[in-house]
């Protein structure tokens, strides 16, 4: 079975990348082809990434606050180059308010601090396997 | 019976310590009274007696003036320092008109962008007075400029004015990541203001050597302790060999480090962290001074252990991580918010944990005593175990050249990942119970309101600089951009010409990006 390809990027200006690499190291051993893009990475430079990378899921590490700004634009860049179907999941320290309008926008879910490794690996595998439609049940199981 | 779980630093423990755990234990050798060679007891022969830890509290959101407001709060309520906290673009030295800065401006901090902000900042509050700790890197000599420059138009003399930049740039690379220049320039920097603060501005902070940011990415107790103090030692290295005499500036330099949640391992790591320091400078130095030999640190709680999972949980573990800082002798102590782990601190949590501190101070009694653990077996057994793990690592490190060469070899930053990864594994595997998290979790949680900065911030801070660019004399920012270009390819200090770049109202970006056109831009090669 092909291996499922996975771009880990951390976008805007913040360097607090303990999330990513330790995430990005969790869907290695679970398997997974992971590339990590580095730090600062535009919303352009990501989804450049997942093209050439032939992603099937983008992981964004956000814990500065900028997921409001960052992720519309990198939702809409989607689309512009017919990605919209690579999963977009979101890590990092997200208000309770703000869920709703990145589920709108396409983030298939958002895990926050507490979540287990394993369930993100679950997430990504359950998803990809079984190609369900977005729901917003991902956020509530992934919220603990 | 249950196996005891180990550390956090996966540190197994004996359950009873006896004379035999500290064999050949000899007390004027290892300890010392307080305040004397080689300080493991503290660095004030009467502890808190005499004076207790500054308590100072990191802020800063929005634009300068939210931020004002919040230090007037603090203040009124018992602060007795101020430590600022800027924003990302402020830390990237980036203006808000920068394409990076979208979605960023006043987030994580306050946006600092020319003297102008800095003067809204602190309007109102007098320099002379308080001391003032800047949480700033790269741009840090542009900040200080900017301070200086501000107590310069309020007549405060540069020789009174006290504060602190953490100006330490060699834990960037290693773990918070932000950093512009590549390392060899920016240790330039660094030496640059040991040399201008020196002469000038002698009661000043020049750098805080931080092991917390390190220990926030995931290394051990141990890994702390030794990436700090030989990130020290380099910075010492750096100094003499820009033609510094040692007892010049080393009594300027002060340390930061974490306050984590294993109790006794973080109160043997600051005692460690003195008696190493003191050792390392009277025998690698040959230091005399005994200013060069006292280690200061500031200490704050761990925000990695803070939990979003039933948030007041995190009052208690602030407070217990907090006794560990004193009881180890901190000199200056920031306790977290509980709402932490949420979002920036909101006023009334932010609040508590200021009391907190003060319920520590006057309630506890824990003030009255030096160093109360000094000769327990246990505490004893635990320092000098620290104190061997952080000697090993300078071994490894000086085997390798240096700090700087071993994190172009990525050598810190693997170790820090890997134990970052193996605490996770821990968590998920619950061979670690995080209260609320994998253990005693509960469905009900409550809400806590958090602190959200609108966007009205960001577009008063890109009005402000688009005015600034408008009004200002463009003739004279230029030529000291240009002046300070030439300061920094060849090699005067850097900073006469940043202090006339200030007072010109060139921005921080500006200033940033004249550097950049010299020294370019590190790229870390990223591990995982």
């Amino acid at each position: 079975m092909k291996k499922i390809r996975v771009v880990i990027a951390k976008p805007g200006l913040d360097g607090h990348d303990r999330g990513a690499k330790v995430i990005a190291r969790a869907l290695r051993d679970a398997g997974m082809e992971v590339i990590y893009t580095g730090l600062r990475q535009t919303p352009e430079q990501i989804v450049a990434a997942a093209l050439q990378e032939d992603a099937d899921v983008i992981g964004l590490s956000i814990l500065s606050g900028a997921h409001n700004s960052i992720c519309p634009r990198l939702m809409d860049l989607l689309r512009e180059k017919g990605l919209q179907d690579v999963l977009v999941v979101l890590g990092g320290i997200i208000p309770d308010a703000d869920l709703p309008a990145l589920k709108a926008m396409g983030v298939a879910a958002v895990f926050r601090p507490g979540t287990s490794m394993q369930d993100i690996v679950d997430f990504i595998t359950g998803r990809l396997g079984s190609g369900a439609p977005l729901d917003t049940k991902a956020a509530s199981t992934s919220d603990r | 019976m249950k196996a005891v779980p180990p550390t956090i630093s996966r540190r197994h423990i004996e359950g009873v310590h006896t004379p035999e755990s500290i064999p050949k234990f000899d007390y004027g050798r290892e300890l010392g009274d307080p305040g004397t060679y080689p300080y493991t007891r503290g660095i004030h022969p009467s502890g808190y007696r005499g004076k207790l830890w500054t308590m100072r509290q990191f802020a800063g959101f929005g634009t300068p003036e939210d931020t004002n407001r919040r230090y007037r709060e603090l203040l009124a309520a018992g602060a007795t320092g101020l430590s600022v906290a800027f924003d990302l673009p402020t830390l990237m030295g980036r203006d808000p008109d920068h394409p990076l800065s979208l979605g960023e401006i006043g987030k994580c901090g306050c946006n600092v962008t020319s003297l102008a902000d800095m003067e809204a900042l602190f309007d109102g509050i007098a320099l002379g007075d308080v001391t003032t700790s800047m949480t700033i890197n790269s741009p840090a000599p542009m900040m200080f400029a900017m301070y200086l420059v501000l107590a310069e138009r309020n007549s405060v003399d540069w020789s009174t004015v006290a504060g602190t930049i953490q100006n330490d740039i060699l834990k960037e690379f290693i773990a918070q990541k932000e950093y512009i220049y590549p390392p060899r320039p920016s240790m330039r920097l660094i030496t640059d203001v040991f040399a201008f603060s020196a002469a000038h501005v002698p009661r000043w902070n020049t750098i805080s050597v931080s092991g917390y940011h390190i220990r926030e990415a995931g290394a051990t107790a141990a890994q702390e302790l030794a990436f700090t103090l030989r990130n020290g030692i380099e910075y010492v290295q750096a100094g003499v060999d820009a033609g510094l005499d040692v007892d010049a500036f080393v009594p300027r330099m002060s340390f930061f480090f974490n306050a984590h949640s294993d109790f006794f391992e973080e109160i043997a790591k600051y005692r460690a962290a003195r008696r190493i320091w003191a050792r390392v400078m009277r025998e690698r130095f040959g230091a005399k001074d005994e200013r060069s030999l006292k280690l200061r640190f500031h200490s704050q709680t761990a925000g990695v252990s803070l939990t979003a999972q039933q948030p007041m949980n995190n009052v208690a573990r602030t407070a217990l991580q907090a006794l560990a800082a004193v009881l180890g002798g901190t000199n200056s102590l920031h306790t977290c918010s509980f709402d932490e782990a949420l979002a920036l601190p909101a006023a009334e949590p932010a609040t508590l944990a200021l009391r907190t501190q003060q319920i520590i101070a006057h309630e506890t009694g824990l003030a009255r005593a030096v160093d109360p653990f000094g000769g327990s077996y246990f505490v004893e057994r635990l320092t000098r175990d620290l104190e061997a793990e952080a000697e090993q690592y300078f071994q490894t490190i000086d085997a390798m050249g240096g700090m700087v060469a071993a994190i172009e070899r990525g050598f810190p930053q693997r170790e820090i990942a890997e134990s970052a990864y193996r605490f996770q594994q821990d968590v998920d595997s619950k061979r670690r119970v995080v209260v609320g998290v994998n253990e005693f979790v509960s469905e009900r949680e409550g809400n806590v309101p958090i602190l959200r900065i609108d966007e009205i911030a960001a577009q008063r801070q890109l009005a402000g600089v688009e005015r600034l660019r408008r009004t200002r004399n463009k003739v004279v920012v230029a030529r000291a951009l240009d002046k300070l270009r030439k300061a920094a390819s060849g090699t005067e200090n850097t900073m006469p010409a940043l202090l006339d770049a200030v007072r010109a109202y060139a921005t921080v970006g500006e200033m940033c990006d004249a550097l950049r056109d010299v020294w370019g831009e590190y790229q870390e090669q990223a591990i995982i």
